[in-house]
Parts: structure tokens; C-alpha cells; sequence
């Protein structure tokens, strides 16, 4: 399961950036053409964040939609999975142009009155 | 990821076959966990387990979440800043990855990642290719498994230098494990590099290893829809090799439908139906490969 690994990269990542300030919340972007599984992320943040500045952080998960953009007649079809086939003419010229994104949005910490 | 003791990506190692042993392989590595508990792997694996994770996820499976388990603590009274981040989840792999591109261009090494479902026939295509090609290109294999040093040492029988990435429990490989094994390899200047990716049609395709090309191998075998139902590693893919064709007489498998479903999902897809018992289509491949070695050799 990759998203293991992706969230401990994210634990990784913030604890990093927070520089000992504890970390009340961390705000995701996940495209749905990503290849990664949402929930999967939320299980094991629940265990990577344990014992980190992270425990406890609300995460707040933005799913970008799949969207397509086609060369050949203009149409830009929402899309829930990769595909290269316009579904509007057929012809081979979709391209990908939203929904594979996966990044570390912003992080909200604590700081010291 | 070991659902006892939590280990997974980061307990990778790398072998050198056919190079003297420096560590025991009778050691039954039994590992104790913080809650006292113990397990042990196979014999004949030899891992570098580093256990030192900062906290205890010892048996995930029982981690219990009480209800109304808090997950905002915001404090009231407290402030808080938000500081933008925007970096990219998989930035580490990727920037790995690209050091390891920069490194094979600079020797102008071929470097393919090879990736499939267990058992579509990577290894042997592989084993075919190492010896129908010998003295024509010069090839080096990293392989990838979760254990045992098998298909690297099938490799090595061909006479093409092969290294082993044992990824323990992970399920794919990442870029610095093929940086690690390049160090092991030292793969020679303007050869070609197979990567062997371990066998799981899902999870590789996430993750760059700084490959020129990736190359998938579909068995006839394994249904025609099944581009569909991995979408994800179809559509990155530059070259279908759709294996085992010596088979279809004793299948019903419509082959137009499979290169269909494949071309759907990903138009640009380079197919090539190929038997390695046969030798069907092996001269396409071999084609691609020297066209692509060429390709290099000019651009430098």
C-alpha cells in the first residue's frame, strides 16, 4: 500500500517545516486522477501523526476533479479515471490537464503568544 | 506494510549477486517490538531492519479509536499562524528521480522500468533478451521483489550483471533504492539498464525512478479488460509488450479488444505481442531497444 509511505513523506515534510511549533492543522490537495486513495491517507495519518507535532492535526483533504482537454474538437470532459480517447469525437488527442495533483497545500500551527 | 511490526518502504536493501557473502544468512532475524512481543522472517533474508521510528505503531491493526477520539485540538485563546506550503507530496522521490536521470544521461545508460502483475513474465522475456542480444548491447538488470535473490541470480546465469532490491514488505520500488543498487551496478557507459520493478500493477506507476522509458508487460492470459481496471499504469506507460502469445491457441481471449481497451486509455502506447518461447515479436522489441540506445548515443 503506497499511501503509507506518502504519509509518513507528509508527517516528514511538515514536521520539518513547523520547527517544533505543534501543528494544528495541514491542508492536502488530491487530484482523483492521482492514483491515491483519500481514505487510505486519513488511516495512516492517524498512526504516522502519532507521537509527531502532527498528532491531533485536523487534516482537511481537497479532492481536485479529473478533468480532460481534447486537441482535436475543444472538449474538456470531467474524467474519474486516466484515459487518452476524446469521449466526445474519439479521436486519440485527450490530454490531462486537472486532478493529478498531490501536494502539502498550507499547515496551520500554534505560535507563541 | 508488515501488519506487525509496521516496517515497509524504509527497510530496503541491496544485494550484489555473485559477490562474496559478507553477512549470514542462517540469521532467523527475530525482531522484538516495544510491547515485548516478538516475530521472526524467513530464513535466507537479510535485512537492515531500523526500528528506531520515534513512536510505537506495533500492531496497527489494533490501534483502538475511541469514540469521539479528538482530532482538532485547537486551543481557544491560542494563536495560530498558517504558513503556505505548497510542495509536492512525492517531491523527495521526484527529486531523487531526477538525479538519477541526470546521472544515466550523463553516461548515456538506457535505463527502462519494467512493470507488471506477478508472474506476466518479466524475468524470462528478460533472460531471453540478455542472451539474444549478447555482444550486441550490453545490459545490467537491478531486480525488485520483496524477497529472495532468485530472479537476480537468473540474471546473473545469462551473464548480465544483476543487482537485488529486496523491498522487504514494500510494494514497489522508489528512487533511492535504484540510486543505491546504480552505486552497487555501476552500469557501463551507453548500455542498457532494466529495472525490474516489483510485480503489482498499481503502486509503481506512482513513482518515478528517473527512467527514460516505462514498459509494461500484459500477459494474454490475464483478461482483456484489464487496461480499464488499471488505468493508472497503463496511461503511463510508453511501450505494451502483451507476453505469452504462444499461449492463444488454447485460450478464447480476443487480442483486438485487449489492444483496444489498451489504446483507450492511452493512445500513444507502443504494442508489441511477444513470446519469449516462441520468439514472436522479440525482433520488434529488440528493434525499439537499439532505436532508443541510437537515440541516446546521438544526443550526447
Amino acid at each position: 500500500m503506497h499511501e503509507l509511505g506518502i504519509t509518513r513523506n507528509l508527517v516528514a515534510i511538515v514536521s520539518e517545516r513547523a520547527v517544533g511549533q505543534k501543528v494544528l492543522r495541514v491542508r492536502l490537495e488530491v487530484g482523483r486522477l492521482s492514483g491515491v486513495l483519500v481514505e487510505a491517507i486519513r488511516f495512516c495519518f492517524d498512526i504516522c501523526s502519532q507521537g509527531t507535532p502532527l498528532e491531533g492535526a485536523t487534516l482537511q483533504i481537497v479532492e481536485v476533479p479529473g478533468r480532460g482537454r481534447c486537441s482535436a474538437c475543444g472538449a474538456e470532459p470531467l474524467l474519474a479515471a486516466p484515459l487518452g480517447r476524446c469521449p466526445a469525437c474519439r479521436e486519440p488527442s485527450l490530454r490531462i490537464v486537472a486532478g493529478t495533483e498531490l501536494k502539502i497545500v498550507e499547515m496551520e500551527v500554534e505560535s507563541c503568544v | 506494510m508488515c501488519v506487525i511490526c509496521g516496517c515497509g518502504e524504509g527497510d530496503a536493501t541491496v544485494h550484489k549477486v555473485g559477490a562474496a557473502p559478507t553477512h549470514e544468512h542462517d540469521d532467523p532475524h527475530v525482531h522484538t517490538h516495544a510491547d515485548g512481543t516478538t516475530h521472526s522472517h524467513e530464513h535466507g533474508i537479510y535485512h537492515d531492519h531500523d526500528h528506531d521510528h520515534g513512536h510505537d505503531h506495533g500492531h496497527v491493526h489494533d490501534h483502538p479509536h475511541a469514540p469521539g477520539h479528538p482530532r482538532d485540538l485547537h486551543v481557544p485563546g491560542r494563536d495560530a499562524q498558517t504558513i503556505a506550503l505548497e510542495t509536492a507530496l512525492l517531491g523527495k522521490n521526484q527529486a531523487l528521480a531526477e538525479r538519477n536521470r541526470g546521472w544515466l544521461a550523463g553516461r548515456g545508460v538506457l535505463a527502462l522500468n519494467l512493470m507488471s502483475s506477478p508472474g506476466a513474465g518479466k524475468t524470462t522475456l528478460l533472460e531471453r533478451s540478455i542472451l539474444d542480444l549478447q555482444g550486441q548491447v550490453a545490459i545490467s538488470v537491478v531486480e525488485g521483489d520483496q524477497a529472495t535473490l532468485n530472479d537476480a541470480e537468473r540474471i546473473r546465469a545469462t551473464g548480465a550483471a544483476a543487482v537485488q532490491v529486496n523491498t522487504g514488505t514494500g510494494c514497489h520500488l522508489e528512487a533511492d533504492m535504484l540510486a543505491r543498487a546504480l552505486d552497487l551496478l555501476q552500469p557501463a557507459k551507453g548500455s542498457l539498464l532494466v529495472i525490474e520493478n516489483v510485480g503489482n500493477l498499481v503502486c509503481p506507476a506512482l513513482f518515478d525512478l528517473g527512467e527514460k522509458a516505462r514498459v509494461v508487460i500484459f500477459s494474454v492470459t490475464e483478461g482483456e479488460d484489464k487496461p480499464l481496471k488499471y488505468p493508472h499504469m497503463f496511461s503511463r506507460a510508453d511501450v505494451l509488450l502483451l507476453s505469452k502469445t504462444d499461449l492463444l491457441p488454447h485460450l478464447r481471449v480476443d487480442l483486438q479488444r485487449m489492444m483496444g481497451n489498451a489504446l483507450t486509455v492511452n493512445p500513444r502506447l507502443k504494442i508489441i505481442p511477444v513470446s519469449a518461447y516462441t520468439g514472436e515479436g522479440l525482433d520488434a522489441w529488440y528493434s525499439w531497444l537499439c532505436d532508443e540506445l541510437g537515440g541516446l548515443a546521438e544526443s550526447r
